[in-house]
């Protein structure tokens, strides 16, 4: 992606342009270049695309150059879930109960087919949920089966813009899912 | 002066207690739910939980044709999903007794070493990251990056083609494919040194792992743990050994048996299963003949009516595919016996009384891939 | 021992076993009484030695219900294919064989979990995928979810 295109968020400029505190517009660039630059995730993965997550990780295609440091195993300190595989009716309680742990800022990535809408595993069967979205609601998409690393990198790169776009006069609320 | 007072000491005796390994968790590979019952530190029992990844693979199945199940065996075993393939198509062609050519023959077997080979290094890379020892995890990784090069310039992806179909293969090999086989054996028979000065000759991984979930002979048999972690125990289980396919009866190579069948005795199994695949790689990368690359098939494939199941040796064991077929171009039943469903189930077994962390050790060495538990 | 052989020692142990007719396969239908004495000679007496349960299967077959065991002897080498059949869909129920054979102990929890056939004796007789409350058993061809499954 380039630089240009990075930075370019429309919603930014139309705050800029709406006379926005300037105080508040420099804090709030410090922190979200903090927020978007050390976002690190939970050990989540449950089937094929984890494979493709931890080949992410390697040193390959290193994600730690994006600010994906360390994976937290508990889910108080980590930042973004990347739901990587197949989420089944047996799992989606667990999954939201880990949701509802992490502390906000909060994000989602959604990984591969089957955490976008099912996948594979959409017709004829009885236990896929088809879509993490029924149970959590997911920041950035990221579309594959499997997903090649460098898609799941694109993927973070997106999450790293939207990340830039928050400020604390209109924080991010996280929707209450009944 | 202070008095001293003297609480009374009560003879506390310890309780058991249950704490649950939950599916979402660093090093149960997948997602797993482990009821285990300790007393102190001490594992008394566990209660293996699965059905967090059931995706109803066997009633998908009912309903696809046959050329379709291969993208959905694809999806169970994944680190060994040639092999999966190449059950499901072998179990086709012997039902409608088609004779594929020697060069889909040839290759076949060819991939499917490589996939072995693959497979075992990232059980490599998650044996030491569960012990503790990241490195081993970059080092794995890094090699196995060559066989998936190897495969992305064939086949078209990294993980998960569906290149065998029933009748041949999708698409012929790249023409680079033998040089590139070749180099990498080169580089990885170097590499693999590397491995045994890092992990195998590590004193700490030594003590943790010797003399530690002891599995016996008559226990492998009677529980159907097979693979390498059969054939640690000294249970003769090769497929490709007793009942061979593919090109396997011409490639001279070792089953390799153990005696102790402790966790080491499964680790050195694997390590030199990898030195095995590789020399029958060597063997028969130069020899693949001419040919086409798929028999003629039928646009539509309906097995005649009756049953039919194919037996062969993934890289976690025995997987085996029982057909009920009653004429249509789906299958009316289909069942897949899976390799790790029968090595978890001896996980109970051997893990009494050992310490927990002993346990994180014995499950990365049975090597098991939950989703293909599940199916 | 070969086909021939063994054959007429089955049938000498179990006379009313049905032999059905598999090309790759020594194929018996076995009446559910008898499964668990037949299954306990299979494996201790020396000439047949059959230790190695490599696949239990239940299969719906409508009329009936079937659990397909396939067998093999890992010192003489010989497979063997026995089928038990129930004609109750509700409480349908076969002895187990899972102290004989320990693989069996999952191998009857899914067959129970998908299939719907219970067994006699088995230690820990519970769904093994699905959750405890699911009602129905999805691998029977009766099974209706009009939610999920979607007919192409």
């Amino acid at each position: 992606m380039k630089e240009a295109d990075f930075r370019d968020n429309e919603s930014l400029e139309l705050f800029k342009q709406s006379g926005g505190n300037i105080l508040m517009t420099t804090i709030d660039a410090v922190i979200d270049w903090g927020r978007s630059n050390s976002i690190w995730p939970l050990t989540f993965a449950t089937s094929c695309c984890g494979i493709e997550m931890m080949a992410t990780g390697a040193s390959r295609h290193d994600f730690a150059r994006f600010g994906i440091e360390v994976y937290r195993a508990s889910p108080r300190q980590a930042d973004v879930i990347v739901v990587a595989g197949t989420v089944v009716n047996k799992m989606a309680p667990v999954l939201k109960r880990l949701y509802d742990q992490m502390s906000d800022p909060k994000y989602v990535i959604a990984m591969g087919a089957c955490a976008v809408s099912g996948g594979p595993f959409f017709y004829n069967t009885y236990h896929v949920v088809r879509g993490v979205d029924h149970v959590i609601p997911v920041d950035v998409y990221v579309p594959g089966c499997p997903p090649r690393p460098e898609a799941l990198l694109y993927g973070v790169m997106q999450l790293q813009r939207k990340i830039k776009l928050e400020s604390m006069t209109n924080p991010r609320k996280t929707e209450e899912l009944k | 002066m202070k008095e001293v007072i003297h609480l009374p000491v009560q003879n506390v005796e310890e309780e058991e207690y249950h704490i649950n390994m939950g599916p979402q968790h660093p090093s149960t590979h997948g997602v797993l739910r482990l009821v285990v019952s300790l007393q102190g530190e001490i594992v008394k029992s566990l209660k293996p939980h699965c059905g967090y990844i059931h995706r109803g693979i066997e009633k998908m199945c009912e309903k696809d044709t046959y050329p379709q199940i291969i993208h959905l065996t694809d999806r169970m075993d994944y680190l060994s999903a040639h092999i999966n393939n190449h059950a499901v198509c072998m179990l086709v062609e012997k039902a409608l007794e088609v004779e594929v050519p020697e060069r889909v023959k040839y290759i076949r077997t060819i991939v499917d070493e490589l996939n072995r080979i693959a497979s075992h290094q990232l059980w490599w890379c998650s044996f030491g990251m569960d012990m503790g020892g990241l490195t081993c995890f970059f080092y794995g990784l890094r090699d196995r990056e060559k066989i998936l090069d190897i495969f992305e310039e064939s086949f078209g992806s990294r993980l998960l083609h569906s290149y065998y179909t029933p009748g041949g293969l999708m698409m012929d090999i790249h023409p680079d494919f033998q040089k590139n086989v070749k180099a990498f054996i080169k580089y990885f028979r170097k590499k693999i040194k590397d491995y045994d000065e890092l992990l195998t000759g590590n004193i700490i991984m030594q003590l943790r792992t010797q003399g530690i979930g002891i599995l016996s002979k008559e226990d492998a048999i009677s529980y159907g743990v097979t693979g390498p972690s059969g054939r640690a125990s000294g249970f003769a289980c090769d497929v490709r050994k007793h009942h061979p396919y593919g090109v396997y009866d011409k490639a001279d190579f070792k089953e390799i048996l153990g005696t102790k069948g402790d966790t080491f005795e499964r680790y050195m199994m694997r390590m030199d299963e990898m030195l095995e695949s590789m020399k029958i790689i060597e063997q028969l990368i130069d020899n693949i003949p001419a040919g086409d690359h798929t028999a003629k098939m039928k646009a539509v494939l309906k097995l005649p009516a009756g049953e039919y199941f194919q037996r062969v040796e993934a890289a976690r064991g025995e997987l085996g595919v029982y057909v009920v077929s009653d004429g249509n171009k789906s299958p009316y039943r289909m069942k897949f016996r899976s390799p790790n469903f029968s090595n978890l189930s001896v996980l109970d077994h051997i893990s009494r009384g050992c310490k927990i962390a002993d346990l994180v050790a014995i499950g990365a060495s049975l090597d098991y891939v939950i989703p293909d538990i599940d199916r | 021992m070969d086909n021939a052989a063994l054959k007429e020692r089955i049938l000498g142990l179990v006379p009313d076993a049905e032999y059905q007719e598999n090309k790759q396969f020594l194929t018996f239908i076995i009446p559910p009484a008898k499964m668990h004495d037949l299954a306990f000679k299979l494996k201790s007496e020396a000439d047949l030695a059959f230790d190695f349960l490599f696949c239990l299967s239940g299969v719906d077959m409508v009329k009936f219900l079937e659990v397909v065991y396939h067998l093999e002897s890992t010192s003489h080498k010989h497979q063997l294919e026995l089928k038990v059949r129930t004609e109750d869909r509700v409480n349908g129920a076969v002895d187990t064989v899972c102290d004989i054979w320990r693989t069996a102990e999952f191998h009857e929890r899914e067959a129970f979990d998908l299939v719907g056939i219970r067994f006699n004796n088995h230690p820990d007789l519970r769904r093994i995928f699905l959750e405890e409350g699911w009602l129905g058993h999805p691998l029977r061809k009766d099974y209706v979810d009009e939610v999920n499954i979607v007919e192409l």
